[in-house]
């Protein structure tokens, strides 16, 4: 007998139940609070404010706490949130050029003014367990650190630019577009290239990096700078006529120095690659100047290598790991109905391939 | 300002822009259907209808025109105040409202671009009254054929010559909506 | 209650998309970008179709979603209690009281009247994506009316299988003009797409919103020496013994035994009320007595 599949509803809410109770775990085990996860796992709470694009630890910590640790569904509910407020209105373009560096490293340089800062990193730890964590010993006597510089910290790509070595970027007056407000228009252009990489998927602008470093699209990348720090945010409000500072926030900013060759109308220089994130995101800095460079070719008179990093439609149309997990995941939705016509299509050229080559058919 | 540019908004925005989009869909999607809207109270000689239109579809992202007797300081700071949008030059609009007579060239308006037919303007034309009769209409939206005071033929005429470019026209007075988007062929 | 706005979306929003849903039935078949916002559930359920249903909602209004003919599969269900939630809306199973329907993969066999709207939602609206992965190669295509790759792919499946072998997602042509997708649907419901209903297409990780107004000419692509065909499982359904509505193949038992019953719930159930019955049902009837 044949009972249509019912009772949706109740299936749904007795799902939520019991993710709720899963998301929980052993009860007799303590309930992590949202500093616990704002403060301890920092750089997830980093990458959540990233990619889902708002800057505010303890909303990105609830975030991580509801979705199990899944930071894509974390991204998801950000971003899903996000939507929801009211612009009051746009910041000031940020100085980076002020940033109490945490950390601020070159590749290009020994030495520059301002100087190299190892910063809280992982660079140059031994990736071997320390068993002392899982005993949850007392916490480490306090790491003697310098205060991070309060005066401004010159970049060093602009030391190359005195001596004309490096390519000038032209400042522009113009608001950028935002990609949350307007639909993504294709050819973009480069504050949009930079907006989208900044909130892409972390592991898909890293592999995208990476291809450029073994010769998709190759262009070596030294890291002329990479910095990390706290920066002022000034927003200028319309009734009093000037900006006043409305908060600070930590971003990694990097650039790259990359080669090049020179054209019939440039002589050689250097050019450069860029990347700002939200919170300590440096693999995340890092990937996306490769990938801005990369994405550069045309403007830069380079040639177009096929590489799928210098493909400027495929980039953006796949970095966003919101709209690809969705597409992805939804394909365990019923597709029967669709399914049931191939059904259909299938059997009638079967069929009719049986009628037209009955001999063939007998032979085998 | 003048205090009557502050006042008119709708009472209860989410459900009124909601009612009044249904108007204007229907007026759109089946021309020469004449539909009710209502809600705002615009400055005069502004009618209900299109200061309604105005509340539910402009905002700072779309430049309105003004032309003939709408373009009052009152209007102006109406738009301004209750939507946000800036008041342009017809090329750059995104809506205009005028008589039929103030909107004249038509080949002032943007039609769209090949490749974004939609990037096009859409005419609010504010008429003395609106009748199911005078010119006859087809297409889209039409199931046979429809009738509508039109203020001329030939302009539409050529306008659907355009096609997939081209204008869309609301027309309104008093409170009602009718409309012409590009597709309809219009015929004495 | 609920904290959001009414349906959700906040004024600024609904004000885009209502824009491109004029524009859309302005250009019947043409793809209007709009600036989608992210959802409250994933890209690549619905969140096109949510958008445009949350702008064209009224609070007057009678709202029933389907999901693959059926009201009772579960994303079906969490869009109906979507809109309950946040726009306090009458929901109902009955596509006769329903003032606003939105779809996925279907159009109902009970034809459409011209005071009720059609929502669909799309995953991929350009019909030309799979001939061609770049959008600004595609914009190009229907700007300029170039149509041909697609008629290419279809004269190569009858040289390869003697028929067109695309079965749902079959593209038309609107008014002459632009080639659409007319979404998932299986290609049986191509026909009804020349409607007394307004039918609104939302596709929101794409951006993009297309429409078709009432009695807009839809044709379905085929060639003089090969028609389109509408076609369906040679059966007539199991419960309600219709012969002329699409039909989900249904596994019974480990032996794989078939039956066959209509996708549309709400057609089916309405035809067994009035006293229709299938081959199985007499025996269901029997089973219950």
């Amino acid at each position: 007998m044949y009972v249509a599949v019912k009772g949706g509803e109740r299936a749904i809410d007795n799902a939520h139940a019991w993710l709720a109770e899963e998301r929980r775990g052993d009860t007799s085990i303590a309930e992590l609070s949202i500093e616990q996860i704002r403060e301890q796992l920092s750089l997830a709470v980093n990458r959540v404010m990233a990619e889902g694009s708002l800057y505010d630890p303890d909303l990105a910590a609830l975030a991580i706490k509801q979705s199990r640790g899944d930071l894509i569904e974390a991204i998801f509910l950000i971003r899903a949130y996000r939507t929801t407020l009211p612009r009051f209105g746009s910041s000031e373009p940020v100085k980076t050029e002020e940033m109490a560096c945490d950390r601020r490293i070159s590749a290009t340089f020994k030495d520059a003014p301002g100087g190299q800062v190892l910063g809280p990193t992982f660079d140059y730890t031994h990736r071997l367990l320390d068993f002392k964590l899982a005993a949850e010993s007392d916490p480490q006597a306090d790491a003697e650190t310098a205060k991070p510089r309060r005066e401004p910290t010159p970049h060093i790509m602009e030391f190359l630019n005195t001596e004309g070595l490096i390519q000038t970027e032209i400042a522009c007056e113009d608001t950028p577009p935002d990609l949350t407000r307007e639909p993504m228009e294709l050819p973009s252009n480069r504050a949009l290239r930079l907006q989208s990489l900044a909130r892409g998927d972390e592991g898909f602008v890293l592999g995208m990096a990476y291809s450029t470093q073994r010769g998709y699209a190759r262009n070596h990348a030294f890291v002329g700078e990479l910095r990390i720090g706290a920066v002022p945010v000034e927003m200028e409000i319309a009734e009093l006529g000037f900006a006043i500072e409305i908060g600070e926030m930590t971003l990694t900013e990097c650039e790259t120095v990359n080669q090049f060759q020179g054209s019939k109308t440039e002589p050689p220089q250097f050019t450069r690659g860029y990347g700002l994130v939200f919170g300590q995101s440096e693999r995340k800095a890092i990937s996306v100047a490769l990938v801005d460079r990369a994405l550069r070719w045309k403007e830069l008179g380079e040639s177009d290598s096929g590489a799928a990093a210098q493909d400027e439609e495929f980039v953006l149309s796949h970095c966003d790991n919101i709209q690809a997990t969705g597409f992805l995941e939804h394909i365990k939705l019923p597709h029967y109905v669709d399914f049931q016509s191939e059904l259909e299509l299938v059997r009638k050229l079967r069929r009719e391939a049986a009628e037209t080559y009955p001999m063939q058919e007998a032979a085998e | 300002m003048q205090v009557q540019a502050l006042e008119g908004a709708f009472a209860n925005a989410p459900i009124e822009n909601a009612v009044a989009f249904r108007a204007a869909m229907n007026a759109l999607a089946r021309p020469g259907q004449i539909e009710k809207i209502s809600g705002a109270k615009p400055p005069a000689p502004l009618s209900v209808a299109a200061g309604s239109l105005i509340l539910m579809l402009c905002d700072s992202e779309t430049p309105v025109s003004l032309s003939g007797p709408f373009e009052t300081a009152v209007i102006r700071d109406w738009i301004i105040f209750h939507t946000g949008a800036q008041i342009v030059t017809p090329d750059k609009a995104v809506f205009a409202i005028g008589t039929w007579q103030s909107l004249a060239p038509l080949s002032q308006f943007a039609i769209g671009t090949a490749q974004y037919p939609d990037r096009s303007a859409t005419l609010i034309v504010e008429c003395d009254e609106l009748k199911p009769q005078g010119a006859t209409l087809t297409g889209p939206g039409i199931k046979d054929a429809a009738q509508l005071s039109l203020p001329e033929t030939q302009s539409f005429q050529d306008n659907a010559k355009l096609f997939p470019l081209g204008l869309d026209f609301f027309f309104t007075t008093g409170t009602q909506v009718a409309a012409l988007p590009r597709t309809t062929k219009v015929d004495h | 209650m609920t904290d959001y706005n009414f349906a959700y979306l906040d004024e600024q929003t609904k004000r885009m998309i209502r824009r491109a849903i004029l524009k859309g039935l302005a250009i019947p078949g043409y793809q209007v970008p709009f600036a989608s916002r992210e959802m409250p559930m994933p890209y690549g359920w619905g969140t096109g179709g949510v958008q445009v249903s949350a702008a064209t909602l009224t609070p007057d209004d009678t709202l029933k979603v389907i999901d693959q003919g059926a009201d009772d599969t579960t994303n079906a269900v969490s869009i109906r209690k979507f809109f309950e939630v946040t726009a306090g809306v009458t929901t109902t199973e009955n596509t006769t009281e329903a003032s606003v329907i939105q779809t996925r993969h279907r159009i109902p066999e009970a034809e459409l009247r011209d005071d009720q709207i059609l929502v669909y939602q799309v995953p991929i609206p350009e019909p030309l994506r799979f001939l061609e992965p770049r959008e600004t190669e595609t914009r190009k295509m229907h700007a300029l009316e170039e149509y041909g790759l697609m008629h290419v792919k279809l004269y190569e499946d009858i040289s390869q299988h003697g028929a067109i072998a695309t079965s749902y997602a079959y593209p038309v042509k609107v008014e002459g003009r632009y080639v659409m997708d007319p979404s998932p649907i299986p290609k049986f419901d191509n026909p009804k797409l020349e409607m007394s209903a307004i039918q609104l297409f939302g596709a929101g990780r794409e951006q993009r919103i297309y429409a078709l107004p009432p009695y807009t000419k839809v044709e379905s692509l085929d060639f003089e020496d090969y028609p389109f065909e509408a076609t369906k499982a040679d059966h007539a359904c199991d419960m309600c013994g219709a012969e002329n509505s699409y039909l989900d193949e249904v596994i019974m038992d480990d032996q794989g035994s078939r039956m066959f019953v209509c996708s549309d719930t709400d057609f089916c159930a309405g035809r067994q009320q009035a006293g229709h019955l299938g081959a199985l049902a007499a025996v269901n009837a029997e089973d219950a007595a």
